[in-house]
């Protein structure tokens, strides 16, 4: 039965059901589990914002607390992987990435193809980001165009509730690796979702509206955002569309083409820096196929290329905001409204 | 919620609600004007919901005094969207009447009455949910509405309030179907038969009237050739189970369809005027067949009862031995199961063909069909069994 819970329960509930339902299925990362060693479920705190709380008494043995040692544990969560289990291994911040990109780049997204399809690696990552809670250029990144541009990955980047659980379940039943994206701002963030288990398949965008005058390409967080700015646009006359990629790799393009072409006008919106992004990169793709469609230069809402602030009032400038969006959603239209104009 | 009772000789119009998770309605449309002397049946307003849209129709006769919401306006349900009344109510008393209402509501969600709207029943170790409206003083046996292959109980969004009005009337889900549980054993007419009549148990309806669509309709109908002394009537909505023919695009296109574009094509056969598929349409039926456990039982239930494009079971031989009073709406235009295989029900009971309409009459003709079946149950209770 669909009920109202947060993402972060959707996440917690996706890991339940699917370690109940496959035993190969194990939880490894820095305080999953928490206070392990000490009796009680007070001590296992479940993660450092309570993510998987209530399973490492629940599945005794199956979560694992690691030192400090991210490619230590990624790696093992490759090995583990190749040889039988299906590991989701959690590293805390995307920030931290950096450390066990050999295990991840080299090793993981390479397994498969080099031995020929006889190696799997039904590996999955989970990890937080994005900015907006003072947590300082360390811990407030949007990585996930550098594990999209690598073949052999796959990237979820769930907005909401029901999308991360269904997306969650999908990443864990899937033979290959996948990077999986937790929006540290969408964690309390509520919507419906079923109390039964179910799957989203990789590479559907999500149409979150609909709209006949400019198409907004949004991911993850961002896309509450334009869905907050196309609303404050059809107060206007302006009717957007809003594309949910859900998944970076494999990547919808032909959702977005459509949408394109009916629209003829695009606005990507990323909370990832500019050069190199995803925004560039859906930019880049319309451009080459859908360029005798476009009626106006496509407009990218991205974070400046700096790091993430620790000041409050200057994170608050750094996220792309409604008002951001509307306003580059204005500049594709000139100021014209109505879908023909 | 039950704000402002109105005065004699007023009516109020107010926001319907069309489903469990209807909210508020967009009134797009108003069909009357101010002044217009109109009949009880008569279409008011449009309007306009996640789902579908629908026309409400007047209550009661009597001139349409104020439109409260104009074309546009968002009104959440139970709110006010008109006022109906005698023309010798003073336009003071419609005014204070609108006034009074307008202070005191409190729309449901606002007033914390959302509540679970749907239960779970036990039925050979099955979880069936089922919706269950009922008036204050319900007549005669209650009603249980069968959905079709792939449904749900919210394919009568437009009709339980409405039949809900007189009695008491069940909706559920089948197995492997909407929030039940999804496993449909074999799968065939037998087995849901024998689901329903768990289902009747399980709520203590001695007796029922049985309202079935499509695939439903076969059920309520073997079911009552069965059990007729549980069965008061059957009303068969563009029922499966008449004829061999059943169109195999629909039958196979939802099973396998796996991506919105595919299935927005599969769902528009069952409509003819095909905007009733909505987005919204489309993304509850895939979350449905995205559930674990979905994707087989469809394919069981085809395989048993839908295999290469026709129906393995027939009754339509078994007519004759059918001792309860019949039903039948189909829609002329239907590209799912074609509406001459209501011929041999003729012989049996009433058959109305409606036009414009495909294999959804509850949906598509929802006023129409509502109006068929009150007023084939009310006939029912005046006669002496």
């Amino acid at each position: 039965m669909a009920r109202v819970i947060s993402f972060q329960k959707a996440i917690n509930e996706a890991l339940d059901q699917e370690m109940a339902r496959d035993p190969s299925v194990v939880l490894f990362g820095e305080d999953v589990a928490g206070g392990q060693g000490a009796g009680g479920e007070l001590d296992a705190w479940g993660g450092v914002l309570g993510v998987t709380k209530g399973l490492y008494h629940k599945y005794p043995g199956r979560v694992l607390d690691t030192p400090i040692s991210e490619s230590a544990f990624i790696g093992a969560a490759v090995g583990a992987a190749c040889s039988g289990l299906r590991p989701v291994a959690e590293l805390m911040f995307v920030d931290f990435m950096g450390v066990c990109f050999d295990q991840i780049f080299n090793q993981g997204a390479k397994l498969r193809y080099m031995f020929g399809g006889k190696a799997r690696v039904p590996m999955v990552i989970r990890t937080m980001w994005g900015a907006g809670i003072r947590a300082a250029s360390q811990h407030s990144q949007s990585l996930y165009s550098i594990f999209t541009h690598v073949p052999g990955l796959k990237v979820a980047v769930p907005s909401t509730p029901y999308d991360a659980k269904g997306l969650l379940i999908a990443a864990i039943r899937d033979d290959d690796p996948v990077i999986f994206f937790e929006n540290k701002v969408l964690y309390t963030v509520e919507g419906e979702v079923p109390e039964e288990s179910y799957t989203i398949p990789f590479g559907e965008a999500n149409l979150a509206r609909e709209g006949d005058d400019v198409t907004v390409v949004a991911i993850g967080r961002m896309v509450g955002m334009a869905q907050q700015a196309a609303e404050e646009l059809a107060a206007d006359g302006v009717d957007c569309e809003v594309v949910d990629l859900r998944t970076t790799s494999p990547l919808d393009e032909d959702t977005v083409y459509e949408s394109v072409e009916k629209t003829g006008r695009l606005v990507v919106v990323d909370e990832d820096n500019p050069r190199c992004g995803m925004a560039a990169d859906i930019a880049a793709l319309v451009a080459q196929n859908c360029f005798e469609e476009l009626r106006a230069p496509v407009q990218m809402v991205t974070a400046p290329h700096t790091p993430p602030p620790f000041t409050g009032s200057l994170e608050d400038l750094y996220v792309p905001s409604a008002e951001r969006i509307a306003e580059a959603v204005r500049k594709t239209t000139g100021g014209r409204v109505g879908a023909g104009a | 919620m039950t704000a402002g009772e109105a005065p004699a000789g007023v009516t109020r119009l107010g926001m319907p609600k069309w489903g469990l998770s209807m909210r508020e309605g967009k009134v797009v449309d108003w069909l009357v004007a101010e002044g217009d002397e109109v009949a009880e049946g008569t279409e008011l307003f449009e309007v306009e919901t996640e789902k579908m849209d629908g026309a409400v129709e007047s209550p009661a006769a009597g001139v349409l005094r104020r439109r409260v919401a104009e074309v546009g306006a968002v009104v959440p349900v139970g709110g006010l969207v008109g006022v109906l009344a005698d023309p010798s109510v003073p336009d003071a008393d419609v005014d204070a009447f609108v006034a009074a209402f307008q202070a005191s509501f409190v729309p449901e969600e606002a007033a914390g009455e959302a509540e679970t709207p749907t239960r779970v029943a036990e039925v050979g170790g099955r979880r069936l949910r089922y919706l269950e409206r009922a008036p204050d003083d319900p007549a005669g046996d209650p009603v249980v509405l069968v959905h079709g292959f792939g449904g749900d109980l919210n394919n009568w969004l437009f009709n339980t309030e409405k039949l809900a009005e007189r009695r008491r009337v069940y909706a559920l889900d089948l197995p492997g179907h909407g929030e039940s549980s999804k496993d449909v054993g074999a799968g065939d007419l037998a087995a849901f038969a024998a689901a329903l009549g768990g289902f009747l148990d399980a709520v203590d309806a001695a007796r029922a009237h049985l309202v079935g669509h499509s695939m439903g309709g076969a059920i309520a109908l073997t079911y009552a050739l069965e059990q007729p002394d549980r069965v008061a009537s059957l009303t068969l909505i563009a029922p499966a189970g008449l004829g061999e023919d059943i169109n195999p695009d629909y039958i196979d296109g939802f099973v396998t369809a796996e991506r919105r574009r595919e299935l927005k094509g599969v769902l528009e056969l069952l409509f003819a005027d095909q905007s009733h598929v909505s987005r919204a349409l489309v993304d509850d039926v895939l979350r449905y067949k995205r559930l674990d456990g979905v994707d087989a039982a469809l394919r069981q239930v085809s395989a048993a009862m839908y295999p290469s494009g026709h129906q393995t079971t027939v009754l339509a031989g078994d007519l004759d031995r059918l001792t309860v009073p019949v039903l039948a709406v189909w829609g002329s235009q239907d590209r799912v199961l074609p509406a001459a295989q209501a011929e041999p029900l003729r012989a049996r009971g009433r058959v109305e063909v409606l036009a414009d309409t495909g294999h959804s009459p509850h949906m598509e003709a929802a006023n129409e069909v509502n109006r068929l079946l009150g007023g084939f149950l009310d006939d029912l209770e005046e006669q002496p069994r």
